[in-house]
């Protein structure tokens, strides 16, 4: 047995807070839970809290005659979103976010792929600066530069008019569902200012898994015959998906919500962000508000879950 | 062991990158052009002529300056909060392991994984559950939730870097546990909390989805933009606002990149 000589044992520190130092670090347990409980109670319960109020909510139904909230468990409300106007409303707004997310993912992958491999040095701080000044740059305006850019008497109609391609721009207006009377109140137009505003979201988690891709493994393949489109196909893509899953879910999630591009920017045609405005304001149904705002939750919630299974969160 | 690197791009690479730049920043640059223009009526390109007046004329618009007011009040508070909450969360999930570690990294993510709109509709029903009026702290309520979440990933990014036997030497060397805070856990982490809270600060200022839920009467700078947007008023003067937010958030961002550019060469991060 060893006798440990009683000056490597210090003394008591004197003083509260010396008392309390010596607390903490006899008992870590009690400092995390300190450390835990303000954000633990501002997350859990104002937001949680009110999450579950919410879901809550979906479960009663409303009184068709006197507009009040009847406080009764029920799936009548639920039932409701199957109506085909309701129903129509949520496919059009999943269409929209998958077609959204592959364009963004399209566009942004030579721009990553650039940035990861090739930019260096100043270069590579241009590349990241040009990607994170129009992500964090205000949303409104950046739908408001479109309304200036779609609208019928702006650049795009100018453009057009200068190359005298004006008939391709109203030959695209006059077909059926992605035209239009103009831009600024077409699919298309909502199309594209999705695809502006979320974007760039999708680059960096694609870089972030392109930067981990050693420039070896590309040589290799064209080493061994790889032509560059095989080499895309069979070695890039493959390591580059947990990246591209990550940056869809933020494209994805992003697109299933909102509701103030396509007011601003799009046909009358409502998607679910829309339609939970309406249905709690103007309308006065917050149980149909309340369903409309689980569809999201469920489709977030189902996509993470095989995102999480593809690895996509070690990307992010 | 790494191939050299020094080959070029292929041009076609050069071109689509080239291009995806284009497109992120001429919409933003077009709104500048569009500040100065005479057109009033409509957003005709190219604008027939170039005026200075539109400054002046927003320069004495009362209701811009209460909305820019109440946004930097707002902003400045949800920022404070998001600091305290954030950097406590992720000091506890980065320094020890327990028990449902993993459930508030996801919690603390969860306002900004799941739709604005969501977080809105759900503060609100709790607010009128509760019979709570409306007010500047509604808010930001809203706004410290979804700014948590910034503050956290800077700082996280950074306790992980920061190496823990730094702390060990600071508590052998005789340093109690606030000294051991106040001069070698702050300092290091410092810059990366400065980056995170001019980031929350941004995204406060600029968010309009959450706040069209909890604002109720007042209207912060995005309100007062998204009015205009729906009903167009005086568009010259939305447009200079439109040009001084670009500024303004410009301003935070750069300064964030500035402060977290170095965040590798942490003492004792080199292992």
């Amino acid at each position: 047995m060893s006798i440990v000589a009683d000056t490597s044992i210090l003394a008591r520190r004197e003083g509260t807070s010396g008392r309390l130092s010596d607390f903490f670090w006899r008992n870590p347990k009690i400092l995390l839970l300190l450390m835990l409980t303000p954000p633990l109670l501002w997350l859990g319960v104002i937001y949680l809290g009110s999450l579950f109020a919410l879901l809550l909510q979906s479960f009663f139904s409303i009184d068709d005659f006197s507009g009040l909230i009847n406080y009764e468990f029920t799936l009548a409300t639920y039932r409701q979103l199957l109506i085909p106007s309701n129903f129509d409303i949520i496919l059009r707004t999943v269409l929209m976010a998958a077609l959204v997310t592959l364009a963004s993912a399209a566009i942004a992958f030579p721009i990553a792929y650039y940035a990861a491999r090739y930019a260096k040095g100043k270069w590579k701080v241009v590349f990241y600066l040009g990607v994170m000044l129009p992500l964090w740059s205000s949303y409104l305006v950046k739908v408001y530069a479109w309304k200036l850019i779609l609208a019928k008497e702006g650049i795009v109609t100018w453009a057009f008019a200068k190359l005298h391609l004006s008939w391709l721009l109203d030959a695209w207006l006059s077909l059926p569902v992605v035209g239009g009377s103009s831009l600024s109140i077409s699919y298309t137009g909502t199309f594209i200012v999705f695809i502006y505003v979320w974007m760039p979201f999708m680059i960096l988690p694609i870089q972030a898994a392109l930067e981990r891709v050693p420039g070896n493994l590309i040589e290799a393949s064209a080493d061994l015959g790889g032509h560059p489109a095989q080499t895309f196909r069979h070695v890039l893509f493959p390591l580059a998906l947990p990246g591209i899953i990550a940056g869809s879910i933020f494209t994805f999630s992003l697109t299933l919500g909102d509701y103030i591009i396509p007011q601003i920017i799009g046909s009358s045609r409502l998607f679910i962000g829309q339609a939970v405005y309406a249905q709690q304001g103007t309308a006065g149904n917050i149980p149909l508000a309340a369903a409309f705002s689980v569809v999201p939750i469920v489709i977030m919630g189902l996509y993470l879950w095989m995102a999480k299974r593809q690895g996509a969160f070690d990307a992010l | 062991m790494r191939s050299d690197r020094n080959t070029s791009a292929p041009l076609g690479l050069k071109i689509a990158a080239g291009l995806g730049l284009a497109f992120l920043h001429l919409p933003i640059l077009l709104i500048f052009l569009y500040a100065f223009t005479t057109e009033e009526k409509s957003y005709q390109f190219p604008p027939p002529g170039y005026t200075l007046k539109w400054f002046a004329v927003t320069w004495n618009r009362p209701d811009v300056w209460e909305a820019m007011g109440l946004s930097v009040r707002v902003a400045s508070i949800s920022t404070a909060v998001a600091l305290v909450l954030g950097t406590l969360c992720a000091a506890a999930v980065s320094r020890t392991k327990f028990f449902g570690r993993e459930t508030i990294s996801l919690l603390v993510i969860l306002p900004i994984a799941l739709p604005g709109i969501i977080t809105g509709i759900a503060l609100r029903s709790a607010f009128s559950f509760a019979e709570i009026p409306f007010s500047f702290w509604t808010i930001v309520l809203g706004h410290a939730t979804f700014c948590v979440v910034v503050v956290y990933n800077n700082a996280v990014a950074r306790f992980r870097r920061v190496s823990g036997s730094l702390i060990e030497a600071s508590m052998d060397l005789g340093a109690d546990s606030f000294q051991t805070f106040r001069y070698v856990i702050l300092p290091n982490i410092g810059t990366a909390l400065l980056a995170g809270g001019m980031l929350a600060f941004a995204l406060s200022f600029d968010e309009v989805i959450v706040t069209t839920f909890t604002a109720g009467q007042q209207s912060t700078l995005p309100i007062w933009m998204l009015e205009e947007l729906v009903r167009p008023r005086q568009r010259p003067v939305t447009n200079v606002v439109a040009m001084v937010v670009v500024l303004v958030t410009f301003l935070p961002i750069l300064g964030a990149y500035y402060l977290t550019r170095d965040g590798d060469q942490v003492a004792g991060a080199g292992k």
